[in-house]
């Protein structure tokens, strides 16, 4: 059913109770043309461009928890495309452009609001680097500005500028397109938009083994809910990518970290922007309900255990409570953790692999749900033509070994 | 927080007194010059990422500086043994990497 002002009014007048269910859940088919393994939102993007640019639709997406219950529900929603290299520009301005028409795309409200991205500077070399970026975003047609510590204060009037602080504010970079979104509901819209188009979303289905023909192509995975042909298999899974990759006995450039995020109580509108200090790892915007999101930088240890470490948050809040003396007695709610998939280069692997009809979309580490529309948009195009799409060429795995590294690690300093 | 026993200090020491290192036992090769492309990527950038038992290097920065290596779970977190530099990994009994 559409969603519109009329259909709301229908609904309306039989209280609501017959809206129809936003997909099915059907029982999976012995084979497809393509099989995406992780129902998050990068997964769900890349089953619906298949179907919608591709014409691809005998498609079965398949996830082994519940759509979007992994990062696409645990992270803190910020979408930016202020990138140093151009590559990176070319792929997160890509994937801004699909955000700005997305809610009207999916005909579902991601409720895509660009209230602006400031990220501080608090010494000489935040100060250098951030201008660089400015420069290198400007001379991409991306925007990007330099702010004053006054003008920041302007902007985001909560913000604490006194030169007393143990890391002052210096100034800031302010992409004023950047901003956030509902995170549920762009797996929501995906999976929506993929199940009318014809695509199977297959839920508590795990992947346990990829099968492979006596050439070594991929025919079909092996799962917990029997065995599904597919000549194409397409990887999305995040934190998990390595240890399905070892199925077919690859080996990837990929270390999974869990990252913490934490919700403060609902209060009144107080925070206009997002504010993200990468030196101090701190990210703060606040949400339609009211909460106050906050994230913290990743643990220093490899895990799957979805949790982390009290003192990691423990110092993200020192450093927001620093800058926002006016947050310092608010309660906070929830604490939890995503183990994201950390490339050395802090960019994402998006393409073939060495196993012919075996695709990967993956090491978006920290940073991946501002990319989710143009991630899921070039990995479907990559799939359906079996090469990849020019945004995705330079993502390749291969650069590991040609030693092309799109070096994002060294440019953001710590975060995404 | 994790509690980690140092090996060399011998005795139990809170996450914050050390750095995490990596994964552990990838060797250097004695003259990379001689190495193929594929080799070298191999020794720089993939690494295993197990879903379970991981061995890893931590180094005490904050005690006696040296680096070890430790066995961990990666899905309970949980330390399972550490043991010095130099030294080959042990075996571990069955029950001890059961959640």
């Amino acid at each position: 059913m559409q969603y519109s002002f009329l259909n709301l009014v229908r609904q309306g007048l039989s209280g609501h109770q017959d809206w129809p269910a936003q997909w099915r859940s059907p029982e999976p088919k012995t084979a497809y043309d393509v099989v995406v393994v992780g129902a998050g939102g990068h997964g769900l993007a890349t089953a619906y461009y298949l179907a919608k640019e591709h014409g691809i639709t005998n498609v079965a997406v398949l996830e082994k928890g519940w759509l979007g219950g992994g990062n696409t529900g645990r992270n803190t929603t910020i979408i930016r495309s202020n990138y140093l290299w151009e590559e990176s520009e070319a792929i997160y301005e890509h994937a801004l452009r699909l955000w700005e028409t997305l809610s009207r795309e999916l005909n579902y409200n991601v409720m895509y609001s660009p209230r602006g991205v400031m990220m501080l500077a608090h010494n000489v070399h935040d100060v250098q680097v951030f201008k660089r970026h400015v420069h290198a975003n400007r001379l991409a047609g991306i925007d990007n500005e330099w702010l004053s510590p006054e003008e920041a204060k302007a902007f985001c009037p909560p913000l604490n500028i006194s030169r007393q602080l143990r890391y002052p504010v210096l100034g800031g970079a302010l992409q004023r397109r950047g901003g956030v979104a509902r995170h549920d509901a762009v797996a929501w819209g995906y999976a929506r938009g993929a199940d009318r188009l014809g695509v199977d979303i297959i839920q508590n289905c795990e992947v346990t083994g990829i099968r492979r023909d006596i050439n070594g192509a991929v025919e079909g995975v092996e799962t917990t809910r029997g065995t599904i042909k597919a000549k194409k298999v397409g990887v999305v899974a995040a934190g998990h990518t390595s240890v399905l990759m070892a199925m077919a006995s690859l080996r990837m450039p990929i270390e999974s970290f869990p990252l913490q995020a934490l919700v403060s109580e609902p209060i009144k509108p107080v925070l206009p922007c997002v504010v993200m200090s990468n030196s101090i790892h701190a990210y703060i915007s606040q949400s339609d309900k009211g909460e106050l999101v906050i994230g913290a930088g990743t643990d220093v240890y490899t895990s799957y255990s979805q949790t982390g470490g009290l003192h990691i948050t423990t110092h993200t809040l020192e450093a927001i409570a620093e800058l926002f003396p006016t947050f310092r007695r608010l309660r906070m709610m929830r604490n939890w953790g995503g183990i994201v998939d950390v490339t050395p280069d802090r960019s994402p692997i998006i393409g073939t692999t060495p196993v012919p009809g075996l695709f990967v979309n993956c090491g978006w580490g920290t940073g991946g749900f501002k990319a989710t529309p143009g991630s899921g948009h070039v990995f479907a195009a990559t799939i359906a033509r079996g090469e990849p799409h020019p945004i995705a060429a330079p993502f390749s795995l291969e650069r590991f070994v040609t030693g092309r590294l799109i070096d994002e690690a060294a440019a953001a300093a710590v975060a995404h | 927080m994790l509690l980690i026993h140092c090996p060399y200090c011998a005795m139990e020491r809170p996450e914050i007194e050390f750095r995490h290192a990596g994964e552990a036992h990838v060797a250097r090769a004695p003259d990379p010059s001689q190495l193929d492309d594929e080799t070298w990527a191999e020794f720089l950038y993939f690494r295993s990422n197990p879903k379970g038992v991981h061995a890893e290097r931590w180094r005490h920065v904050h005690g006696c500086g040296r680096f070890f290596n430790a066995l961990r779970d990666t899905v309970s977190d949980r330390l399972l043994v550490t043991y010095k530099a130099g030294e080959v990994r042990p075996e571990l009994p069955p029950q001890e990497h059961s959640r």
